[in-house]
């Protein structure tokens, strides 16, 4: 048994309905007890779909388990069936389904149903939600692809490429879609098909036509790709075009495969990440700690733009998905580090603590734990929220999707000029932390605390009133770290009383 | 006796359905059980789908260090390689070494641990037995199930609050009658509760649950239970054996539900209905003050229950004889028709009330019915919506403050708010 407080992802049959859910055509009968139903709301409050996930769960229960739940699936699969019509039926089991042994792919094949059934085997105390959807996407791309569809010759016709991996609940699939498909364009090579995001079951028979694959979320569309190489002899890409570098690694390696000229794409004019990382505003970026957790392809790629693109310091990095551990040491070492691959928050937040960053990139659980510790936080990678599906375009992939990043990760610091600002009027009394925003008529401020007459503030335990002031004429969104590095210098050397003298040693000790 | 059933209400026709059930499982009681409870920890011991329901239910996320936890079943203890109760010892000692204020650990049962037939009713005693002997005596272990094959949605409370009557304390003085309010309500209407029975001269009144496990009230024959909840039957079945008896009224929503309840509480004690009348009526007076602004907005409006928390009936007659809205359909997973005699015969009878659920008949039914409201659970709201539904989500009806006078209006504009920004948006 495995104790968990919060986990980063759910159960496989989640990964599975993710695959149904993002595809059109396709319906799924999850034999599962009652309760199971939770899951519709990720997808219909998160993601806010407008429609239900294409899934009937049988919602067993006590009563059912004395009977015949075999039967009872069978009805929810033939109901199923005759009400949705779909062009191809999942059928699969939940953790409680799967002890029970029903054999949802014999009893569906019993039922000699006119669309394909495809039955999924999702192991579900073994595997979590990616390996779910990735074997889901597998399973489907096996059964549906037709081997006598291929791509034939090239002589008068655009490269064709399928992208694979774009999924319901991913982080910004939607847009990246839209940006890879760009790319592309300017390359001049067109787009098969989107899969699953957006794709029918007539769709998956054609995947032959393409010329080769890009694989967008190794995640959940390595698998379907590898089976694609071995059964059409596609090739595939599986560079992951987030960051500057990135991309235009991604435009070289597409444009030798597909022989085009890969210069209309490169002279993108609207990628504004360099000239914004080079300006002297973002100096200030330089040496930032930068502590990256979340799934391996997000987080390598988020290492690779903080240390070549931005000028941070990455001081940790790591995953949650073990099945990309290899991955995620390699990218480790080009950090010199030791990554940190586990499903365990709480190993994350103390990793977090230990490194003391000053931004922390990383899932939605990460962004409550820097929250926590006071740090700057941004958020790179599923799983998702309902924060994570803005209404505006917000890509992370391609030229525009280096832009957002730029923005997003940047953002939550204070920036350079306002850095140097804050240095400069530190003294003056309207200028600080303890008074509002100037602009402001007193009146609509809220009391200032009633403190009673001495103006002087009580020293912490250990901190002489003199050292206690100069701390304070420290700008207020760096006093917290000036504190605990002065405090554990203070530890570390044996002092017990901080005085000016130690608050400048570790000042000096800590300097980078 | 025919003359006395002659002028009882007829009892409504029930249309009974079973097939695709979209409700949560007891495991989701938790979520504010643990709120409530604050020197308990629930441990789930059950799959990473258990896991994944309670962080999806609890709002999505958690802000800080919740008290509940998955004790999450993998191959290993399947296959038989590891031993379960072992593995169930040393996650909860590894948990108790980290929160050592606990002082009530439930073990809550789920869907597998229950196929598996993990016996959790002797993990609770042996770990029980193990921890008495700890300096300053032990936490309490218990165990219940809040599985979906056992339990839908509000029954996990129910589960949970009837492990805690066996230990609950016989009364020193068996003579005197004692109140006991059972069903978890939030902390700030338990206090305003709390004023009006001292107001109504009602001493010592007891809470089940208490917000310190430590200080469970009392059981016996001196007992007299005032449910807050409808959901509790197993719980007030545990009361009765103890020699409890319930007191019969409409549950504590709006102003005569309020009333109501309180009287019945007032006359088990032989209080004036004169004394009555004067404690109840600021209270009662403020809150039709506070539901005058809904009115408007609800009168005469059509409302529809999907199956949720089986708060459903008593919703439907506040909203209908307080509000005038015209229940359609009211769904509800469970029908207790004892503990809603009060409830049932105020439903306006042309309301169609459904225990059970096939969803897709029932969508095929609201898509029918056009009601101009439809209460339901998340996973359906935005898709109703979309085809062109007002909703409200069940989900609020149970996490937020609706008991009581002072809730009153808050309760009435909760119904109130989607139809309002109907009427506002533009877009």
């Amino acid at each position: 048994m495995q104790l968990a407080v919060w986990t980063y992802e759910g159960p496989p049959h989640v990964g599975a309905m993710r695959v149904a859910t993002a595809m059109e055509g396709v319906h799924f009968v999850l034999h599962a007890p009652q309760g199971d139903t939770y899951a519709d709301l990720l997808f219909t409050m998160i993601e806010r779909r407008d429609r239900r996930p294409p899934v009937t769960y049988t919602t067993f229960q006590a009563r059912d388990l004395g009977k015949d739940t075999a039967a009872l699936l069978q009805d929810a699969i033939r109901q199923a069936a005759a009400r949705f019509a779909p062009q191809a039926l999942l059928v699969g089991a939940s953790c409680t389904a799967e002890l029970i042994q029903d054999d949802p792919a014999g009893l569906a094949q019993a039922l000699d149903l006119s669309c394909p059934v495809i039955p999924l085997e999702l192991p579900s105390y073994q595997r979590k939600e990616n390996w779910g959807a990735a074997e889901t996407f597998y399973r489907m791309v096996r059964a549906l692809a037709d081997p006598a569809v291929r791509a034939g010759p090239r002589e008068g016709r655009r490269p064709l490429a399928n992208l694979l991996g774009p999924c319901a609940l991913g982080f910004r699939h939607r847009d990246d879609v839209v940006e890879v498909v760009k790319l592309l364009d300017s390359l001049g090579i067109g787009v098969n098909c989107v899969a699953p995001l957006g794709a029918t079951p007539a769709d998956l028979r054609d995947l032959g036509r393409a010329d080769f694959n890009v694989v967008l979320y190794p995640e959940i569309g390595a698998e379907a790709a590898r089976w694609l190489g071995r059964t059409f002899g596609q090739s595939t890409i599986d560079v992951v075009p987030i960051g500057i570098g990135a991309t235009n690694d991604f435009i070289q390696a597409v444009a030798a495969l597909a022989g085009v000229d890969p210069a209309p794409a490169l002279a993108a004019p609207g990628a504004r990440l360099p000239w914004w990382s080079r300006s002297v505003d973002s100096t200030y970026l330089t040496g930032k700690r930068v502590f990256i957790f979340g799934d391996a392809t997000h987080a390598i790629a988020a290492a690779r733009i903080a240390s070549e693109e931005l000028g941070f310091t990455v001081c940790g990095l790591g995953c949650y998905n073990r099945e990309f551990a290899r991955e995620m040491r390699a990218a480790a070492a080009r950090h010199g580090l030791d990554p940190l691959i586990t499903d365990d928050h709480l190993a994350v937040e103390a990793a977090i603590r230990t490194s003391a960053p000053e931004l922390v990139l990383g899932t939605q659980m990460e962004r409550h734990i820097a929250k926590r510790l006071g740090l700057a936080c941004a958020v790179i990678s599923a799983p998702v929220h309902v924060q994570d599906f803005p209404a505006r375009h917000s890509p992370q992939m391609g030229f525009e999707g280096a832009n957002v990043i730029f923005d997003t990760w940047v953002h939550p610091l204070v920036m350079g000029l306002e850095e140097h600002l804050l240095t400069m009027f530190r003294d003056d009394f309207e200028f600080s932390d303890v008074a509002g925003p100037s602009h402001l008529p007193p009146a609509l401020l809220p009391a200032p605390p009633q403190v009673p007459a001495p103006a002087e503030p009580a020293a912490a335990p250990g901190w002489t009133g003199e050292a206690e002031r100069e701390l304070r004429k420290i700008p207020f969104f760096v006093r917290n770290k000036a504190r605990a590095n002065t405090e554990r210098y203070a530890a570390l050397h044996g002092r017990t009383q901080i005085d000016l003298a130690t608050l400048y040693d570790a000042k000096a000790h800590y300097a980078r | 006796m025919i003359g006395q059933a002659d002028l009882a209400p007829p009892a409504p026709a029930v249309l009974r359905e079973r097939g695709q059930r979209e409700v949560f499982c007891g495991l989701t009681g938790i979520v504010w059980l643990h709120r409530k409870m604050q020197d308990a920890f629930f441990l789930v011991v059950g799959s990473r789908t258990c896991a994944h329901l309670l962080q999806s239910a609890a709002g999505v996320m958690i802000f800080a260090e919740p008290r509940f936890a998955t004790a999450i079943i993998e191959e290993r203890d399947l296959a038989g390689i590891a031993d379960c109760q072992d593995e169930l010892d040393r996650i909860a000692l590894q948990l108790l070494e980290r929160r050592p204020e606990i002082r009530t650990l439930f073990l809550v049962g789920s869907c597998p641990s229950e196929v598996i037939k993990l016996d959790l009713g002797m993990a609770a005693q042996r770990l029980d037995r193990h921890l008495a002997g700890r300096a300053g005596g032990g936490p309490r272990v218990l165990h219940y199930s809040g599985s979906g094959i056992e339990t839908t949605f509000t029954e996990g409370e129910d589960a949970c609050l009837a492990a805690l009557v066996p230990h609950m304390p016989a009364h020193e003085n068996a003579a005197a009658p004692q109140l006991l309010v059972v069903g978890t309500l939030p902390d700030i209407v338990e206090d305003q509760f709390q004023r009006l029975f001292a107001e109504l001269g009602i001493p010592a009144v007891g809470w089940l649950p208490a917000r310190r496990l430590a200080d469970l009230p009392p059981a016996g024959p001196a007992t007299r239970v005032l449910l807050a909840q409808p959901f509790l039957g197993e719980t007030m079945r545990a009361l009765q054996d103890r020699g409890a008896q319930r007191l019969d009224a409409l549950f504590p929503f709006g102003a005569e539900g309020t009333t109501d309840w309180l009287r019945a509480a007032a006359d088990a004690f032989g209080i004036s209905p004169m004394h009555v009348n004067r404690v109840v009526a600021p209270g009662r007076e403020r809150a039709k003050r506070a539901m005058a602004h809904s009115h408007d907005r609800l009168r005469g409006k059509r409302i529809t229950f999907l199956p949720d928390s089986q708060l459903e009936v008593p919703l439907a007659r506040f909203l209908s004889s307080e509000l005038g809205m015209v229940p359609v359909e009211v769904g509800t997973p469970y029908l207790h028709r004892d503990l809603l005699a009060r409830e049932l015969p105020l439903l306006p009878p042309a309301t169609r009330i459904s225990e059970g659920q096939h969803l897709e008949r029932q969508l095929d039914r609201v898509r029918a019915d056009r009601p101009d409201l439809t209460v339901c659970g998340l996973g359906l709201a935005n898709p109703l919506e979309a085809e062109g539904f007002a909703t409200k989500w069940a989900i609020e009806l149970v996490f937020s403050p609706i008991h009581g006078f002072e809730q009153a209006g808050d309760l009435a504009d909760l119904f109130a708010r989607p139809l309002r920004r109907r009427d506002i948006l533009r877009v």
